[in-house]
């Protein structure tokens, strides 16, 4: 079976999860995103590469600052950028995904953003514009359920390379509620890809997978011990709703535990880079004085990821 | 074709700018080649304005038809575009293409006071109302579509043509 992100050329056709996509494709989009950082020091801010294409943004779940960068990368591109609001949308109507996806195509759409809350939602419409015959229509993965946030994970990997060079000698630690997401998947998946020869996830039992190991990760419970020399800390936000569960005592506790504070970064390398995807909660699982501290790589994340989603659009749209 | 000493070239480009340049001249090359030759005009002509570099991938007129195949590098611009003299460089001016959209990436910098066009080879075949103010050698007679003539630069630097049939 043909690996559904790629086309009959082998090149990159919808990008939907990092897990699987060839080193060479992953190297490459990191590689095109580079130039791209600069057009935002220009005087006119904009690239012609997608001028006169439709880019449909479908945010079935919420999210700011992901919308806005794959929007503010859209308008750059020179693309005419749609955000569907869903709660005013016909799904809130009872129109199906996959009829909202056959409108949207009846007015011309050239590429769909998808966040949707169920994990395989982005695959189902490559899947269903394949089935219709519709193979120069594009579909970006801008996560799904707990499945994947590929471009998330490659703004990651953009980072650590602008600030650490060779992926081959880094250790590098994921910390905090693995369990739940998407984009601690993405980033296994491709730091694995990248050959990262030390792979840490630290947290607690209850919001690790079962099995975890099993994804070429050494397991830590002890926050102290599993920091100690990595390069690339790599915290994940805590969602609020996992307070209600069983799954952890209070957030003070959680805090006292797995919250990033100066006293445990510093047994990390003296130069480890600290990362975090956002929305941060401050005081649950990174303290503000490491968020705001020297080591902290967490807007340049931000800046970087409109350059590697003007990479995925450019190299989408030309294949 | 005899093919013509890049460096000697060179040299005799660099004499026809060097009566236009006034202080505030800045030149910009056309990556890859055209940034090689843009380097040593700089070097020759004693220029104190940074060289500028472009690169025209994200501005290429085929994307639509061939996708970004190249792997394209970073425009890096030090020098202020808005108002000033500026001189494009490319190594080998052809279809005058790669010059449309290098002209359309430096506006995007600015509005310079006037853009004029130097390059080593003239090899014919345009496809748009576009030629060069400096021009070290016009072939006689156009190359053809399959030939392929670009510069190229040894580890210590120097400069060479070559003729390849594709």
């Amino acid at each position: 079976m043909r690996n559904p992100q790629l086309n009959k050329h082998g090149e990159l056709q919808h990008l939907l999860t990092l897990d699987g996509l060839p080193r060479e494709i992953l190297i490459k989009i990191l590689d095109i995103a580079a130039p791209f950082t600069e057009v935002a020091e220009r005087e006119v801010k904009k690239l012609p590469l997608l001028r006169g294409k439709s880019i449909f943004n479908l945010f079935f779940e919420n999210s700011t600052r992901t919308r806005t960068t794959f929007e503010i990368a859209a308008k750059r591109l020179s693309a005419d950028v749609v955000n569907l609001n869903v709660s005013t949308s016909s799904t809130a109507k009872g129109e199906s995904l996959l009829d909202t996806v056959d409108n949207l195509c009846a007015m011309q759409a050239d590429m769909f953003v998808v966040r949707h809350a169920s994990s395989g939602a982005p695959v189902l419409i490559a899947q269903h514009l394949q089935a219709c015959g519709h193979d120069d229509i594009h579909v970006v993965n801008a996560g799904d359920g707990r499945h994947a946030h590929p471009t998330q994970g490659l703004l990651d990997m953009y980072t650590i390379r602008h600030c650490k060079g060779d992926f081959t000698r880094l250790s590098v630690a994921i910390v905090g509620d693995v369990l739940h997401s998407r984009v601690a998947r993405s980033q296994i998946a491709a730091l694995k890809t990248l050959g990262v020869p030390d792979l840490r996830v630290i947290g607690p039992k209850t919001l690790l997978p079962t099995a975890v190991e099993h994804m070429g990760v050494r397991v830590f419970h002890d926050m102290r011990e599993g920091l100690r020399d990595v390069d690339v800390v790599m915290m994940l936000r805590l969602q609020n709703e996992r307070m209600n569960g069983a799954l952890l005592p209070t957030a003070q506790e959680y805090y006292k535990m797995w919250g990033l504070t100066a006293e445990k970064l510093a047994l990390a390398r003296p130069d480890a880079i600290v990362m975090h995807p956002g929305p941060m909660n401050r005081g649950v699982e990174i303290d503000s004085s490491v968020a705001d501290g020297a080591q902290a790589v967490i807007l340049k994340q931000v800046t970087y990821g409109i350059a590697v989603r003007m990479a995925v659009m450019s190299m989408l749209a030309g294949n | 074709m005899q093919i013509p000493d890049a460096e000697a070239l060179c040299r005799e480009l660099a004499d026809q700018i060097r009566p236009h340049v006034t202080p505030d001249t800045a030149l910009v090359g056309i990556r890859t080649g055209g940034l090689w030759l843009a380097e040593r005009l700089h070097a020759e002509l004693g220029l104190s304005t940074p060289l500028g570099a472009i690169d025209v991938s994200f501005y290429r007129d085929d994307y639509a038809a061939k996708g970004l195949h190249a792997n394209p590098q970073r425009t890096d611009i030090p020098c202020k575009v808005e108002g000033a003299p500026i001189v494009l460089v490319d190594d080998v001016l052809y279809t005058g293409r790669t010059t449309r959209a290098a002209l359309n990436e430096l506006f995007d910098y600015g509005r310079p006071s006037r853009v004029e066009l130097a390059v080593l080879v003239d090899r014919g075949g345009r496809e748009l109302p576009v030629a060069a103010r400096f021009c070290a050698l016009t072939l006689s007679a156009p190359l053809a579509a399959s030939q392929v003539l670009e510069l190229e630069r040894t580890a210590d630097g120097t400069l060479s043509l070559r003729l390849t049939d594709a």
